[in-house]
C-alpha cells in the first residue's frame, strides 16, 4: 500500500508535505499523510477550520499538493457537496475523489447538520473526521466527542468534578443511521488498517464516513513519542472500537489482539491524571472500564 | 528575522494575492521545521528488519529508506524530533539524542 | 417577447438564460417561487444544472461557494433569516473572491416574525464585501440578474453580487416583462465564466489559507479596492446591456424629473414606483420635485449621489430599514457623502417607513413631503406610525 519512499527527494514529493507547523508528534498529520498516500493526486479536499487547516496552510505556505479549500468551521461537508455537484455537471467527477475533512467538533457538533445533509443527499464524497476528542485548535475545550471523565479546559476536573461528565457521542452510529454505503472507524495507531479502509472507499460510490482516532500531544498531555502507543492502547482496551459498516450494518471489526485494562491507556495521559489521585478516582476508572467492556460486548471485539 | 525571511519568500515567488489568499501547492516545504526539535533520532542500522514502520509512523513524513537494503534515514531539515520512530521501532534500532543548541 | 410574469418567474427565467451550472437553495418565504420555478426547469431539462436541495441556507451558500471555487457559474436565493444565517458564508465568498450571484427577496427580520417586505435583511450585509443591487420592478429584476453575473465575473471584480428584490411586492406580483428571446444573445453579453484560479487537479492551489497579521490587512485592502472599483464595471454592464438589449434602468443611480427640482425623494426598490406616481401628480400641479433612485447600494455611489443632489434644497430619504441605536442608514450615508465634499446646502431628512410590509401609500408620501420640507437633519425618524396602536393596552 505504501508508496515507495526510498530517498529524501521522495519524501518531498508527498501529497501532504512536511514543512507544516503541526505539533511534534501530531497523530493527525500522520493520519493525513497516510490517507493522502492512498487517495492520490486526483483528489480535491476541503478542510473545516481547525488544527489541520491552520497548521497546513499558513499563507503563503501550503502543505497540500492537491487542490484544497478551507471555508468555515461547520461547512466542510457542504463545500464538498458543491464541489461534487460542480464536477458532476461538468463531467469531471469520474476518477476524481472529493475529500471532506474536519475535526471532531467540526463533524459531530457544529458541522453535524451539513454532514447529515451531505449523507442524505447521497453525494459521492469521502468524509473524514479526525477525532482528537476536543477543540484542540482553540486550546482543548470539550466537544461532543470528548471521552468520559477527560479533563478539558471547559470540563476541568476539580474538587467536585472528574472532568467531562458525559459519554462520547456515538458519531459513527449516527453516520450509519443514514444508511450510507460505507462507514469505518480507524486509528493512527494502525496505519495499515487505516490505509486499507481508505483504499476501500475509492471503490465505493456515494457518501463515505471515516473516523480516525488521532491522539493529540498537548491536548491529551503526554510525551510526543507516545502518540502511536496511546492510539493502540485505545483500541486494545476496547475504548476505541475499529470497525467497518455498509448501509448501516457492521461488516467487520478489528479484533483486540492483546486486551489491556483501560488503566494502561489512561495513565499515560495527563488529561486523566486526576483519576489516579484517590479512591473516588478508582471508582471512575471502573466506570470507564465498563464503557470498554460494553464496547467489546457490543462490537464483538474479542 | 523570521518576519524578514517571510517577506523575502513573498517577494521571490511574486505571489499574486489580488484574488484572495491562495497559496501555491506544496509551498510549505520552504518552512524548515527542524528548528522545532530538542531531540534527534539516530538510525543505527544494526538490527533493522526492514519493516517500514518508521516510515509509516513518522508524523512529518521525513523518514525514507529501502526495505531491501534495510537502510533508513530521515531529512533533518524537517524532523521535529518527536521520537515516535524510536519508540515504535520493534527492534530498538533507532535512538533519540538531545540536541545541543 | 413581452409576457405577463410574476416577479419570481421573471427572475428564474433570467437565471435560466445565464445558464448556471450549480444551483442550491433552501426554501424561505418569499423566495420560494423563484427556486420552485428553477427546480421545475431542471426537472424538465430546460436548464442543465445541478440543483442541490440543501438542509439550510448556510449549506446553500456553502454549496455554491464550493462549486464556484471549481470555476462554474452558481446561483442561490434567500431572504430575511435565511440571509442572516448565510451571512457568515457570504463574508467568506467575498473574501475568497468568488463570483456567486444570489437573489435576496427582501423581507423583514424577526422578532416579531414577519414574512413581509422591508430591507433590513440585505442592509445587515452591507459591510460583507458583496455587491448589492436593488431592483425597482420585475423588468429590472429580470435585467439586473443578467448584469449581475457580468459584474461578478469581471476579472477585476470577482465578488458575490446580491440582487435585492422586494419580497411579495415584486416576487409575487405580475407585471409585463420583456424577456430576451435568444439565449445566444445572452451568451454573447455574458461569455462563459473563466476564472484564474480554480480547484483543479491539474493545477492545484490552496484556497482559504490562514491570513496572519502580516497579510490580513492587505487582503482586506485588496477586497476593499475590488468593490470600490466595481463602480465603473457596474456602469459598463448597464450600458452594454442597453446597447445589446435596449433596456436601461440606470447604472449606479438613476434620476427622474430632477432637472430643476428643489426637492428630491431618494429611495431604493419597489417603493420608487409609488413615489414616481406621486411626483408625476405634484409636477402637474407645478411643484419642482424629482426622484433619485439608488440602484447600487454597495459599492456606495457617493460621487454620483452628490453630483445629483448638490443643487437641491431638500433630499427626503425613504428607508425601509433602520440601524437600531443609530437611525437612518441610507440618509446617514448620503449626509456623510455630502459632508465629505463640504456641501452643506442640502437638507437631508431620513424617514423609516414601511417596515414589515406596512404599505407605503401615495397619501403617506404626500404627507411626508409636506412634513419633511419643514424639517431639518432628520435621522431615521419612524413615519406612518399608528399612534392609536402605540397607546393601546391589549
Amino acid at each position: 500500500m505504501l508508496t515507495n519512499i526510498l530517498t529524501k527527494e521522495d519524501t518531498h514529493k508527498q501529497l501532504f508535505t512536511m514543512g507544516h507547523t503541526g505539533c511534534s508528534g501530531c497523530a493527525q498529520s500522520m493520519a493525513v499523510k497516510l490517507i493522502m498516500q492512498v487517495l492520490g493526486k486526483n483528489t480535491i479536499a476541503t478542510s473545516a477550520t481547525g488544527c489541520l487547516e491552520v497548521f497546513s496552510t499558513k499563507f503563503p505556505e501550503s502543505s497540500w499538493n492537491i487542490p484544497w479549500i478551507h471555508s468555515l468551521f461547520e461547512n466542510s461537508a457542504a463545500i464538498a457537496s458543491g464541489i461534487e455537484a460542480a464536477l458532476q455537471i461538468t463531467g469531471k467527477k469520474d476518477g476524481t475523489t472529493v475529500l471532506s475533512q474536519a475535526g471532531d467538533g467540526g463533524t459531530a457538533d457544529i458541522g453535524l447538520q451539513a454532514l447529515s445533509g451531505m449523507f442524505e443527499r447521497g453525494h459521492d464524497v469521502l468524509y473524514i473526521c479526525y477525532d482528537n476528542g476536543a477543540y484542540m485548535n482553540t486550546g482543548y475545550q470539550r466537544s461532543g466527542l470528548t471521552p468520559y471523565d477527560s479533563f478539558t479546559t471547559t470540563s476541568p476536573s476539580g474538587k467536585i468534578s472528574f472532568g467531562n461528565n458525559r459519554p462520547k457521542k456515538y458519531m459513527p452510529e449516527i453516520a450509519m443511521a443514514h444508511k450510507i454505503p460505507y462507514t469505518a472507524v480507524a486509528s493512527a495507531g494502525y496505519p495499515i488498517d487505516l490505509q486499507k479502509k481508505v483504499k476501500k472507499t475509492l471503490s465505493i460510490k456515494g457518501p463515505k464516513y471515516l473516523q480516525v482516532d488521532v491522539p493529540c500531544v498537548p491536548g491529551w498531555k503526554y510525551e510526543p513519542r507516545y502518540s502511536v502507543k496511546i492510539a493502540q492502547l485505545a483500541v486494545q482496551s476496547g475504548l476505541y472500537p475499529l470497525f467497518e459498516a455498509e448501509y448501516g450494518k457492521i461488516t467487520s471489526v478489528k479484533k483486540i489482539s492483546k486486551r489491556v485494562p483501560v488503566e494502561e491507556y489512561l495513565k499515560l495521559q495527563g488529561r486523566f491524571k486526576h483519576l489516579f489521585k484517590n479512591e473516588a478516582g478508582k471508582a471512575e476508572i471502573e466506570k470507564i472500564q465498563k464503557i470498554a467492556d460494553e464496547n467489546i460486548e457490543q462490537y464483538g471485539l474479542l | 528575522m523570521l518576519l524578514r525571511l517571510r517577506t523575502i519568500i513573498l517577494k521571490e515567488r511574486k505571489l499574486d494575492f489580488k484574488l484572495g489568499i491562495i497559496a501555491r501547492p506544496g509551498s510549505a516545504l520552504s518552512n524548515k521545521t527542524g528548528s522545532f526539535r530538542s531531540e534527534i533520532p539516530v538510525f543505527k542500522h544494526e538490527k533493522c528488519t526492514g519493516c517500514d514502520l518508521c516510515i509509516y509512523y513518522c508524523p512529518e513524513g521525513v523518514v525514507f529508506g529501502d526495505k531491501k537494503t534495510k537502510t533508513y534515514n530521515f531529512d533533518d531539515d524537517y524532523c521535529k524530533g518527536c521520537g515516535i520512530c524510536a519508540e515504535e521501532c520493534p527492534v530498538d534500532d533507532i535512538e533519540m539524542f538531545l540536541v545541543e543548541k | 417577447m413581452k409576457k405577463v410574469l410574476e416577479g419570481s418567474m421573471a427572475i428564474s427565467d433570467s437565471i435560466r438564460m445565464t445558464e448556471p451550472k450549480v444551483i442550491s437553495a433552501y426554501p424561505i418565504t418569499p423566495q420560494t417561487h423563484i427556486v420552485e420555478h428553477l427546480s421545475q426547469m431542471v426537472a424538465d431539462g430546460d436548464l442543465k444544472a445541478e440543483y442541490v436541495m440543501v438542509e439550510s441556507e448556510h449549506s446553500a451558500a456553502s454549496v455554491v461557494l464550493g462549486a464556484s471555487a471549481c470555476g462554474v457559474r452558481t446561483y442561490t436565493a434567500t431572504a430575511a433569516q435565511g440571509l442572516l444565517y448565510m451571512e457568515e458564508v457570504i463574508y467568506n465568498i467575498a473574501g475568497m473572491r468568488l463570483p456567486v450571484v444570489l437573489t435576496v427577496a427582501n423581507r423583514a427580520v424577526s422578532a416579531p416574525i414577519s414574512i413581509w417586505n422591508d430591507m433590513q435583511d440585505s442592509m445587515a450585509l452591507r459591510d460583507s464585501g458583496a455587491i448589492q443591487l436593488v431592483a425597482e420592478n420585475n423588468q429590472e429584476a429580470y435585467d439586473m440578474h443578467i448584469q449581475a453575473y457580468k459584474i461578478a465575473e469581471n476579472p477585476e471584480v470577482m465578488l458575490p453580487v446580491m440582487v435585492c428584490v422586494d419580497g411579495f411586492v415584486l416576487t409575487h406580483t405580475f407585471e409585463v416583462v420583456e424577456t430576451i428571446d435568444h439565449i445566444e444573445k445572452v451568451r454573447e453579453y455574458l461569455p462563459p465564466l473563466n476564472m484564474k484560479y480554480t480547484l483543479d487537479i491539474n493545477n492545484p492551489f490552496s484556497f482559504g489559507t490562514v491570513g496572519e497579521p502580516s497579510v490580513y490587512l492587505e487582503t482586506r485592502f485588496r477586497l476593499s479596492n475590488a468593490i470600490n472599483n466595481s463602480k465603473s464595471i457596474i456602469v459598463d454592464a448597464a450600458n452594454d446591456y442597453k446597447e445589446m438589449f435596449g433596456k436601461y434602468e440606470g447604472a449606479l443611480i438613476d434620476t427622474y424629473k430632477m432637472d430643476d427640482a428643489d426637492t428630491v425623494i431618494v429611495a431604493m426598490g419597489s417603493v420608487l414606483g409609488t413615489i414616481k406616481d406621486v411626483v408625476d401628480e405634484l409636477r402637474e400641479a407645478g411643484k419642482k420635485i424629482g426622484v433619485l433612485k439608488i440602484r447600487a447600494f454597495r459599492p456606495f455611489p457617493a460621487d454620483e449621489i452628490v453630483n445629483a443632489l448638490k443643487n437641491i434644497k431638500n433630499a427626503i430619504v425613504i428607508e425601509k430599514a433602520v440601524s437600531l441605536g443609530k437611525g437612518g442608514i441610507l440618509s446617514c450615508e448620503i449626509r456623510d457623502a455630502l459632508y465629505q465634499r463640504r456641501i452643506n446646502s442640502v437638507n437631508v431628512n431620513g424617514y423609516v417607513m414601511g417596515l414589515g410590509g406596512r404599505d407605503i401609500t401615495p397619501k403617506n408620501i404626500y404627507d411626508l413631503i409636506i412634513k419633511a420640507e419643514k424639517e431639518e437633519d432628520v435621522d431615521g425618524e419612524f413615519f406612518g406610525l399608528n399612534n392609536e396602536l402605540l397607546n393601546k393596552v391589549f
